[in-house]
């Protein structure tokens, strides 16, 4: 899988990436028993092309917070700015990679992915980009192949290079990772990383995945009720320390681990020891710590 | 009735090695070798990395299943009306059944070398069929139309749907004295009948399947600036069309169905006309022949729109 960065230069039309502000989001859906909020006073604001990781439990609203941020659905009060100006609709600014692969299974994945391009790409740009995008996540040989004739791996790849075909000012991916074996994600993650240096974007990524999140983001924001069941709101923002590439058995990055993890409920039987003490269920890599990233994490939690 | 497969997007592969349907997961065709034995792994591996590779093994085995071949297919689709055209010339000839009843196959082709003879069975196959077409065409034109308006818009919906329903509810002859008052005795009347006939199957499918479009891709379709004519040519028509070609084909079965209300009441020539002449003359010969006529022309008009829904299907599945 060639893991280099695009060979050609970006096509006509390249956005640069867009900050994003949520201005206290609130979204509430009507239910058999009444309205049942999901998403309370979000407030978040992401630089042009940070990266940023939501996490939270199952049905917290991280799919609810990026259909807002896309325009798909709109909050019920406050507002998103994209570059300063309120979404309204569905903003073309964005692509989205939902949870599902979404391929039309009538297209092959070849022209699934072009359904990325953005309007008025001329035909041999476009068709050069999207070989291009489908060799990047390891599709090359399966361009031809319909939807129902791959496996849900694939299709899911498909769906993330249909997202990047948009070259968008920001990219929210849902999950994009979740249905690959562990080693095709690690690639995966990697292939991110360098379309993000490749042409900067401003990227929302939905995971369950800790270690994603602190391998791929800026600053992961943790998503769930403040106490208990309830509307979910921005619990913690933990700014993640060391330039990428980051080494994945860091010492800091299995302590930040452990405090994702602890947020989301977990029990990670994790005794408080001084943070250069390896502790072995925490940094099965028992690596030595690699100076460049010892800085100190920074957590704040919004008011 | 079909292979059709709509809906879905398709997370991991339930075709064969030709891309079909995988007929073999069907109750009544596991076993019969369409079902690949445990083991042999007809898919390779469930892990992703490029596309499947097609097991050359699996796939011999699967393309050698005698029922695929075409000939094979083509000789066991004949077998039935072979049989029953041996079993009527044999109750024929030994006299089991009376020749005013049931005359025999000879006597039938002789009834249509006659009428061929007299100029008139080309010009009733020809009349029926263009009263057929022209219907057909008409009918199935407007049902795609309302049918686009009423399962894209639910104002529409809420407006005509309850009306066209207790339109379609009306029996077909009960038109026809109307039609006649109306649009007069010639060709408008039939053909109108026959337009109403294939109406309703194409707008019932088209309309319910666009309301069931799978909601993940319409909204997968605006979410990529999809909106209004864009939306509808690059989704919805595409995840609809496999049941709109069945609807046609129901269409045009229920267009020779209403032919022969229309002929066989009000008209002097043309099938229907002939069946109902002759029944009336007690030339049992000839009323044996339309029916044989109007099977063979409905089946071969039938074949036509299969052989473009298969075509069809191939990219759909
Ligand atoms: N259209 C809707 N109508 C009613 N309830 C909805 C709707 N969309 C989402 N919800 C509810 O909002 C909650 C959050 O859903 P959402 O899909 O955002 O969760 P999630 O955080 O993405 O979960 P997961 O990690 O399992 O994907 C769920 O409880 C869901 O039932
Ligand atoms: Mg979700």
């Amino acid at each position: 899988m060639a893991l280099t960065t695009f060979a050609s230069p970006a096509p006509a039309g390249v956005r640069s990436p867009q900050p994003v502000r949520l201005r206290d989001v609130r979204r509430a859906f009507a239910t058999p028993t009444g309205p049942r909020a999901v998403l309370a006073e979000v407030d978040l604001t992401l630089a042009a092309g940070e990266i940023v990781a939501l996490i939270g439990p199952s049905g917290c609203g991280k799919s609810t917070l990026l259909r807002q941020i896309s325009g798909l659905d709109a909050p019920d009060a406050g507002e998103i700015l994209i570059d300063g100006t309120a979404t309204r609709g569905i903003d073309h600014r964005c692509a989205v990679a939902f949870q599902e692969p979404r391929l039309l299974p009538w297209r092959t994945l070849s022209e699934n992915v072009s359904l990325g391009l953005p309007r008025g790409t001329a035909k041999d740009t476009g068709a050069g980009r999207v070989a291009e995008l489908l060799e990047l996540v390891g599709l090359g040989p399966s361009a031809d192949l319909r939807p129902r004739q791959v496996s849900g791996g694939m299709a899911q790849r498909a769906s993330l290079a249909r997202a990047l075909a948009r070259n968008p000012g920001v990219l929210l991916l849902d999950e994009p990772f979740g249905a690959l074996d562990a080693l095709t994600r690690l690639k995966m993650q990697d292939l991110l990383l360098d379309v993000h240096a490749a042409e900067p974007t401003t990227i929302v990524l939905v995971t369950h995945d800790v270690e994603e999140a602190l391998y791929l983001a800026d600053r992961v924001v943790l998503l769930g009720a403040p106490e208990g069941p309830g509307a979910g709101s921005v619990k913690k923002i933990i700014t993640v320390p060391g330039a990428r590439p980051r080494d994945r058995a860091s010492a800091p990055l299995a302590e930040l681990r452990v405090e994702l993890l602890e947020g989301l409920g977990v029990d990670t039987h994790h005794a408080a020891q001084h943070p250069t003490t390896q502790h072995p269920t925490t940094n099965p890599g028992d690596r030595p710590v690699d100076p460049a990233t010892r800085t100190t994490p920074t957590t704040e939690t919004p008011r | 009735m079909t292979d059709t497969i709509v809906g879905g997007t398709g997370t991991g592969p339930v075709v064969d090695q030709h891309g079909r349907p995988l007929r073999g997961l069907n109750q009544l065709d596991a076993g019969t070798g369409g079902a690949t034995p445990p083991g042999t792994g007809a898919h390779g591996s469930p892990h992703d990395g490029g596309a499947p590779a097609p097991d050359t093994a699996a796939a011999r085995t699967t393309g050698s299943r005698l029922v695929d071949r075409r000939p094979v297919r083509a000789l066991l689709a004949l077998l039935i009306p072979l049989a029953l055209l041996g079993a009527w010339q044999w109750a024929t000839t030994t006299g089991q059944v009376a020749p005013h009843l049931l005359p025999s196959p000879a006597a039938v082709w002789a009834s249509a070398i006659d009428l061929a003879e007299r100029g008139l069975l080309g010009q009733y196959v020809a009349i029926s069929t263009q009263r057929v077409l022209l219907g057909f065409a008409a009918g199935a034109g407007l049902g795609l139309l309302v049918g686009a308006v009423v399962g894209l818009s639910r104002l529409a919906d809420v407006l005509v749907a309850p009306t066209l329903g207790a339109v379609r509810a009306i029996p077909s002859l009960a038109w026809l004295p109307l039609l006649i008052l109306w649009v007069g005795i010639d060709e408008e009347s039939k053909v109108t009948l026959i337009a109403i006939g294939a109406f309703f199957p194409v707008y019932t499918t088209v309309a319910g399947s666009l309301r069931h479009v799978d909601p993940h891709l319409v909204e997968l379709g605006r979410a990529y600036g999809l909106r209004g004519p864009r939306l509808f040519t690059g989704v919805q028509l595409p995840a609809v069309l496999p049941s709109v070609v069945s609807g046609l084909r129901l269409a045009m079965a229920q267009a020779w169905l209403f032919l022969v209300a229309a002929e066989m009441i009000a008209s002097s020539m043309g099938l229907g006309f002939l069946l109902m002449d002759s029944a009336n003359n007690g030339r049992t010969d000839r009323t044996l022949l339309a029916i044989v006529l109007l099977a063979s022309l409905g089946k071969l008009t039938d074949t036509v729109i299969g052989l473009g829904q298969k075509h069809l299907l191939r990219r759909w599945s």
